[in-house]
């Protein structure tokens, strides 16, 4: 396979990688937006019924970003890691959901 | 492992994925993700303790999470972990067209920074330990504390002698079919930390500092 030296098609690849480059950047500018967004939030004292689900809800659409851009699951062929971080996610989220009701309702 | 994948890859030549272009690349990228999927579990069960135990009840001594967090520092320690995350993205980009120099170039700045975000680390709870009285067995607080944020510590620590472990070994072989798909599997492991300290400077930290 290494032998096999196609110089158009790495040009052409080149070039969309330079383009999902690009969407990794924008990518990036956001999270930190979205990070700024959590602090400033939580600084400027807003009543925390309020603050609190937003800077959650932030924090999932920072992952989110990150997942599907910075690890790539937005490509094709990730249907079984979806599954399996999914599966993963699920039963995070019954951990937490147990352990917190146990101690707090 | 055939002769073959050992052979060096060069800017110019195919295939532009080398990291699925063989069996063993594309198991060892099923068998990572599943691994994941584990350690979000791992990571919610110590996110839970943490939750259940962090209220006053459980802080009997040394400061609360509100009088105790600073958040400048954890600002910075976010800014640069999340850079570190774009950086090995770099690495990968440079990776997928077979420059191995840049690659191991911005693999080196992605461990800069997180020995840089350890460090920081290190410092925090220094600073806790000896001049806040929060240790780790003051009170059920501190335990839950150091547990989540010490293990994702551990994990910073990990990835970094793992990506350094991978660039010290292939530093003279160049990239091939068979230590691609090592890198790639190396670079998903360091943006699921970021992924995890994403949650902890809002839950712990940000939240902490609500009082909620």
């Amino acid at each position: 396979m290494a032998k096999n030296t196609n110089s158009t098609s790495y040009e052409f690849y080149k070039q969309k990688n330079k383009e999902e480059m690009k969407y990794q950047l924008i990518t990036f500018a956001l999270m930190i937006i979205f990070t700024l967004v959590s602090f400033g939030m939580v600084i400027a004292e807003y009543n925390p019924m309020f603050t609190i689900p937003v800077i959650i809800l932030l924090a999932c659409v920072q992952v989110g970003f990150q997942l599907y851009y910075f690890m790539h699951m937005s490509h094709k062929g990730h249907g079984l890691p979806a599954l399996f971080l999914y599966s993963g996610v699920f039963v995070a989220l019954l951990t937490v959901l147990a352990m917190v009701t146990i101690v707090w309702w | 492992m055939s002769s073959d994948q050992l052979q060096r890859l060069k800017p110019g030549q195919s295939p532009h994925e080398p990291e699925k272009a063989t069996l063993e690349g594309k198991n060892k990228f099923l068998g990572f993700w599943f691994f994941l999927g584990g350690e979000t579990v791992l990571f919610a069960s110590l996110f839970g303790t943490y939750l259940a135990l962090n209220g006053p009840e459980s802080n009997t001594s040394g400061p609360g999470p509100a009088e105790l967090f600073g958040l400048e520092l954890v600002f910075i320690m976010t800014v640069i972990l999340l850079t570190s995350s774009l950086t090995s993205v770099y690495a990968i980009y440079h990776m997928k067209n077979l420059d191995f120099g840049k690659m191991q170039l911005w693999l080196g700045i992605t461990v800069a920074l997180g020995l840089t975000f350890l460090g920081l680390e290190i410092y925090e709870f220094y600073e806790y330990v000896m001049h806040e009285d929060h240790t780790f067995t003051s009170d059920a607080f501190g335990s839950a504390f150091y547990a989540l944020v010490g293990f994702h510590g551990g994990h910073v620590l990990f990835g970094l002698l793992w990506i350094v472990t991978l660039m010290v070994r292939n530093s003279k072989r160049g990239l091939n079919l068979y230590n691609a798909p090592k890198f790639y599997i190396a670079s998903l492991y360091w943006h699921f930390i970021d992924v995890v300290w994403v949650f902890i400077f809002t839950v712990v930290y940000l939240m902490g500092k609500l009082g909620g």
